[in-house]
């Protein structure tokens, strides 16, 4: 049975979010401004794990006063399937990412949790036998040197089980609409810690199902049912009211299913603006993910 | 808390490893008091030395001037010692966890072999600070030792790991065949500083007579030491890390070995 919130149809159905693994990764520099240099520039080409291996966002920026080396600093969160894909991504991106960008430093935002992948014990052969380590109150970190000074990065990074994939799908009678909306919730979900909207500002234009029917090739394809301009054609079960014109929608993931509703809470009821019709979420009939967060559920 | 009061300074040196929270936890006072400790080559009571006090526990504090008690909290794991007065040789030896506390002076040998755990002294220490016995190749192996006073000869010769803070002048060879680890030196030190040190960091706040065995690298402010900075803040301990203040020349060495170890000397702006 539909609710309504201001207006707003919340339709009774669920997101299906999928089992992950999550690293937290603190980027500290001499200013604000090159710590989120080096966390956008490693958070980038990350928005589906489908596509790009891994999927991460900044969770925070952090006062000087809440990272380890007193500076400030962004958080990172990187998800991927199993801990052996994230450590290799983790290597990759800091390696290209915050190892190169002036004045970083690199730790482990998860420092109390057993399973760990290595990060600097493998760039620290950048250092070419020249690199040399410390080892302080149970954490060892690697000095790399490089020709700015030195890099700090920890060597081995925690990771743990996460949630991936939650979802809400913003329907509205025209793209303007839709936008404001996906914006607002965008804005109110980044309150949440302990959560990444990883597609270009937070928002998905190309919701995908998986596979195609057409080309069995690919492993993701549009998905037509929320497409408004293929509606009415033969063969399209198309899942959009009359009156909507364009969706959008928000991918979460999370470090724990608190963080998850939290934010899918704040985001479905910030997003019930004016004009939008309905809010829904994606799911596979419950069949794929271990997760389901009912929308009713948030209200 | 079991608070064991000495009733007088013992003749000779008195041995008393059973002075730690891994024995005395769980034992009646009764059973504390009829604990082994060795006046020279004689055994005697815990009883014969000290009035024992107080509820069984993990946390322990000795009272008096234990200058002359040896091996207190010797390979000690867990709990608290606070001793009220000054204290013998060999304090916390080969200790993996918990807290030594000396309001007074320590001895040599401090937080000898030691794997973990906390020593802090006020006053003067001895030599051999966190450093491996004779004939053993490995000192030090993790842990912190604060001496809030000077310290003897020797200091962290051949550790490993864990951080040596001494607030206080040191004598020649600080950082003898240092593996790893970090020395700060708050108030400098006298000769031979890292001889022979293979790798590890030793910091000084002032200026140092260096062997001409170490080499001028460069003026910078390290990263890490941000890090041990927090650390030892946390502890009382204050590392200048303030770019307005100044940086640290760093030098290398000891390429007699030849060692990969760094030693940073602190530089004031405008010095």
């Amino acid at each position: 049975m539909a609710r309504e919130l201001r207006g707003v149809e919340i339709v009774d159905t669920y997101a299906e979010a999928f089992d992950m693994r999550v690293s937290r990764v603190i980027i500290t520099a001499a200013t604000e401004g090159w710590a989120r240099t080096a966390a956008v520039s490693m958070t980038g080409f990350a928005t589906s794990v489908i596509g790009c291996k891994v999927e991460a966002g900044i969770e925070a920026m952090l006062p000087a006063s809440d990272t380890p080396d007193g500076r400030p600093g962004a958080s990172v969160l990187v998800f991927a399937f199993n801990a052996e894909g994230l450590g290799s991504r983790l290597v990759e991106r800091v390696g290209q990412t915050v190892l190169t960008c002036a004045t970083t430093a690199c730790f482990d935002g998860l420092p109390d949790v057993s399973e760990r992948v290595q990060v600097g014990g493998v760039l620290r052969h950048f250092g070419d036998k020249l690199q040399s380590s410390k080892f302080l109150d149970g954490r060892r970190y690697w000095r790399v040197p490089v020709m700015e000074g030195e890099f700090l990065v920890e060597e081995s990074f925690g990771t743990q089980p996460a949630i991936g994939g939650g979802n809400l799908l913003i329907l509205a009678r025209d793209q303007s609409a839709a936008l404001t909306a996906a914006e607002a919730a965008v804005a109110a979900m980044r309150q949440v810690r302990g959560i990444i909207l990883p597609f270009p500002g937070g928002i998905v234009r190309a919701g995908s199902k998986v596979g195609a029917k057409r080309y069995k090739s690919m492993t993701a394809s549009t998905n037509e049912a929320y497409c408004p301009t293929v509606r009415g054609r033969v063969g399209i079960a198309s899942e959009l009211p009359a009156t909507v014109n364009s969706v959008l929608e928000i991918v979460i993931d999370g470090v724990d299913r608190a963080a998850m509703e939290e934010a899918m809470r704040v985001g479905l009821d910030a997003a019930c603006r004016p004009d939008v019709v309905q809010i829904t979420a994606g799911n596979y009939g419950g069949k794929l993910g271990t997760h389901l967060f009912r929308l009713h559920d948030l209200l | 808390m079991i608070t064991l009061t000495l009733k007088e300074l013992p003749s000779v040196p008195l041995e008393a490893e059973v002075l730690s929270p891994d024995v005395t936890a769980g034992l009646s006072n009764d059973a504390i008091r009829a604990l082994p400790v060795y006046l020279g080559k004689r055994q005697r009571r815990i009883d014969d030395f000290f009035d024992v006090d107080g509820s069984s526990s993990d946390q322990i504090t000795i009272q008096g001037d234990a200058a002359r008690v040896k091996w207190i909290g010797r390979a000690m794991t867990r709990g608290h010692i606070r001793i009220t007065g000054n204290t013998g040789m060999h304090l916390g030896a080969y200790m993996s966890g918990g807290t030594i506390e000396v309001s007074g002076n320590g001895a040599d040998w401090v937080g000898a072999e030691m794997s973990g755990g906390l020593i802090r002294i006020d006053g003067n220490a001895g030599g051999q600070i966190g450093a491996a016995y004779r004939g053993s190749s490995t000192g030090m192996r993790d842990g912190t030792i604060l001496i809030g006073g000077s310290a003897g000869l020797e200091v962290g010769m051949r550790m490993k790991r864990g951080v040596i803070a001494i607030g206080g002048p040191v004598r020649d060879f600080a950082g003898l065949q240092m593996k790893g680890g970090t020395i700060i030196l708050a108030s400098g030190a006298e000769l031979r500083t890292g001889a022979w040190m293979m790798r590890g960091t030793i910091i000084s706040l002032r200026p140092l007579p260096l062997m001409p065995t170490f080499a001028y690298a460069a003026t910078y402010l390290p990263d890490v030491l941000r890090i041990y900075a927090a650390y030892l803040r946390g502890l009382g301990f204050t590392l200048p890390f303030d770019q307005q203040q100044g940086a640290y020349q760093r030098y290398t060495g000891d390429t007699s070995v030849p060692g990969k170890g760094e030693i940073l000397i602190w530089n004031p702006r405008g010095a």
